[in-house]
């Protein structure tokens, strides 16, 4: 059976599903007699999943005319020149 | 307006969007603002909020939005077409925010491909279960400030990869390329960045009754 510690080393990938067959097979059957681990996965899990749903806060708009008549001095230069 | 064409991959492995976004990357390319403007418009949030994770300044993170954005289309003749726009985007904008960090720390070994690998940030600290739906015991701006509060506090070089990862969604190869790390690497940040986490929501989220215990 893998440790704890090997458990852990794991636990991304395993999460993201990204473990081959064998190795998902012995994490798995190390959560089912592992109490901590398997509270350690459960939380983590939800810890990926509350953050996914996390908005970015819209840019003030002031900030995106700033960059766009940047942009347009820009293109004025290159056409002058 | 003559617009250039990409070689790319196959036609019929491109999807709609990125196809309409390349449109917007040859117009852009040939002078046209408004293309410019529709193409970057979707990103700017997160790439004020990647900014943010790296300055933990606003005023600097406006700065590295703008300098970025506009090195971008000063550059746009690079872009190949054989990453995502969106991947682009954030090598310059992570280079952007590391320059403006090394500018206020006046400290040339700003980087994020530290090496702080000392083990001790994936010990955990406590374990308990949590409410099956932590979400409901917060309004939704109590949760955006336990998040963010939680989110700040890692380190940069851990906040980044997660953000890049797990927040915004891009792929463990994606999250690599944009930040020019290796895989590996990004593996090893994203694990302790979510360890550590999950251990400071815990404070926030375990189930009522449960008696946390230390633990390794």
């Amino acid at each position: 059976m893998l440790t704890c510690k090997e458990f852990l080393s794991e636990l991304s990938d395993f999460l993201d599903e990204a473990t081959d067959r064998e190795i998902k097979a012995k994490l798995e059957s190390h959560i089912a007699e592992c109490p901590n681990c398997f509270v350690i996965c459960d939380t983590t899990k939800k810890t990926i999943s509350v953050y996914k749903g996390m908005k970015a806060c819209a840019i003030p708009e002031d900030v995106h005319e700033r960059l766009m008549a940047a942009v347009e001095r820009k293109i004025a230069a290159t056409q002058k020149a | 307006m003559a617009t250039e064409s990409f070689s790319l991959a196959p036609a019929e492995e491109i999807s709609e969007e990125a196809r309409a976004e390349l449109e917007l990357v040859s117009r852009a390319r040939s002078g046209d603002a408004t293309a410019f403007g529709a193409l970057i418009r979707p990103y700017e949030a997160r790439i004020f909020r990647l900014a943010m994770s790296i300055t933990q300044n606003r005023e600097d993170a406006e700065d590295v939005l703008q300098e970025a954005f506009l090195k971008a289309f000063e550059h746009l003749e690079q872009f190949q077409g054989n990453s995502k726009f969106y991947t682009w985007i954030v090598r310059i904008a992570v280079n952007q925010a590391l320059m403006k960090l090394r500018k206020r720390k006046s400290d040339r070994s700003v980087s994020l491909d530290e090496q702080i690998d000392t083990g001790e940030d994936t010990v955990i600290r406590e374990i308990a279960a949590w409410d099956p739906d932590p979400e409901q015991r917060f309004s939704q701006e109590e949760m955006h400030s336990i998040l963010t509060e939680a989110i700040d506090e890692l380190a940069p070089i851990y906040r980044t990869v997660f953000t890049l990862r797990d927040v915004d969604g891009l792929s463990t190869e994606e999250t690599a390329d944009a930040l020019e790390l290796s895989v590996p690497a990004v593996k090893s940040r994203l694990l302790r960045a979510r360890l550590q986490l999950r251990d400071k929501l815990t404070r926030f989220f375990k189930r009522k009754g449960d008696n946390a215990f230390a633990y390794m």
